[in-house]
């Protein structure tokens, strides 16, 4: 249970880092450290170099937009999101979530940038970014650019960010007035990844009914799943009761994952339930 | 094999040590400065044994290298009496209470409710267990760890416990 030996370099500037995993041949950048560690203690990765950005002082913060909408650099530290006031008025979603992250030993170092590369198919910080439409911000030898968090995951824990590329930050639209939220998950132990996550927004629209509905599902398939078909049924409704019951109905044709030990019936059934509460709770706190 | 010179501050107190670079904080206190009050249980940040603060905020030592913590200001349950002949009112609880049985899991718990009580002094029971939801006893001694956490709390507000 010990790392294996390899190079470390603690560069202390982005174009620095670039430069050293454009250059460095088998490089891991190690963020807060919590996934990455563990997995080299147990040696699943062997990496020859490590760039550690715990120094890149430009990695980490948050600001405000004049809309509203946050800015959140990759390398802050999740525990600074959770109780960032700012954060809780512009996407309380991400603060519901958060307090499911781990533990607070590990919210102290582990950063949202790290959670969103490591993309674990049940972690809660990706599946807000689905959720929000977030865009995340990546920079690379020849500069930035920007995704839609939609384009970010290209398969099971495999982010859209190349070999000598960097995930930068993120930016999160500020909840429009009125939105109704919830995050929910399933899990055997507090602080552990969930068996299903799901998050909701209900944003209303000018007659009180649902102008706009999200809804996003963890731990079914490889990455945040959004349920376009549920979305759609939701819409243009005040969220009745058989509302909901036309939108859950939808998570009868999901084909979750399954693994040894949790069926993909199960996690349906997860989706199901989970979901059916979450639209309660999104409705209440819609206003 | 890859080393590096650095300075680590723990407990107030400087150690110049030379590591491999691909050595655990945990480990470092450890095996370099010779502070074996840390204890390593899963080595893949699980257990909470590990647990120390780093600049105030609990951390898994086994979870950071030695060379990061170079300019942060690490506490280990060495550091939490404020001399020889006092415990901190959190570990008298603890030793009032009977919190510890095998002890393996008492520096990792007390880190962490330090950590709990600098930022919430009447933490409810349910907070409690909500903090030490990262660390693992498996003496499942979790009833007696609650009721010191909550005496010591009251010990601290400044009244009788």
């Amino acid at each position: 249970m010990k790392a294996p030996a390899f190079e470390y370099h603690d560069p202390t500037t982005l174009a620095e880092a670039i430069a050293l995993l454009c250059r460095l041949e088998n490089a891991r950048p190690l963020a807060g450290g919590q996934s990455l560690m563990p997995m080299l203690n147990m040696r699943f990765v062997q990496p020859d170099h490590v760039v550690d950005l715990n120094r890149i002082a430009e990695l980490s913060g948050i600001r405000v937009l004049p809309d509203g909408a946050l800015e959140i650099g990759a390398m802050t530290r999740q525990r600074d999101i959770e109780r960032d006031a700012r954060v809780a008025q512009a996407c309380p979603l991400m603060v519901e979530a958060l307090a499911q992250v781990g533990h607070r030993q590990t919210r102290n170092r582990g950063t949202i940038g790290g959670s969103l590369c490591h993309m674990d198919p049940a972690a809660e910080l990706p599946l807000v970014c689905a959720a929000v439409d977030a865009v995340v911000r990546i920079a690379g030898p020849g500069g930035e650019r920007e995704i839609p968090f939609a384009e970010f995951p290209l398969g099971y824990m495999t982010p859209a960010v190349g070999p000598d590329e960097l995930l930068v930050g993120l930016h999160v639209p500020a909840a429009p007035k009125g939105q109704g939220h919830a995050f929910l998950e399933f899990a055997r132990r507090h602080g552990d990844f969930a068996i299903v996550a799901v998050a909701v927004l209900l944003d209303p629209g000018p007659d009180g009914r649902v102008a706009r509905a999200s809804v996003a599902l963890g731990g079914v398939g490889p990455a945040p799943l959004r349920l376009a078909e549920a979305e759609a049924l939701l819409r243009g409704t005040a969220v009745e009761d058989d509302a909901i019951a036309r939108a859950l109905a939808t998570t009868a044709s999901l084909d979750p994952m399954e693994d040894a030990l949790v069926p993909g019936w199960y996690r349906r059934h997860l989706a199901g339930v989970l979901l059916g509460r979450a639209l309660g709770i999104a409705r209440e706190r819609m206003a | 094999m890859s080393e590096r010179r650095i300075t680590l501050a723990v407990n107030g107190q400087r150690h110049d040590i030379t590591v491999p670079v691909r050595r655990s904080l945990a480990d470092a206190l450890r095996q370099d400065c010779g502070l074996t009050g840390t204890h390593l249980g899963c080595e893949h940040g699980v257990c909470g044994a590990c647990t120390v603060l780093v600049d105030g905020r609990s951390a898994r030592a086994c979870l950071m290298l030695a060379v990061q913590a170079e300019n942060l200001a690490i506490t280990t349950v060495e550091g939490l009496a404020p001399d020889a002949a006092m415990l901190h009112p959190l570990q008298q609880a603890f030793a009032n209470n009977h919190a510890l049985q095998c002890g393996f899991c008492t520096p990792g718990m007390l880190t962490t409710l330090v950590e709990l009580l600098a930022e919430n002094p009447s933490p409810s029971a349910a907070e409690v267990r909500v903090a030490i939801s990262g660390n693992l006893c498996r003496c499942t001694g979790y009833e007696t760890i609650v009721a010191a956490t909550l005496e010591a709390a009251a010990v601290m507000r400044g009244e009788a416990a």
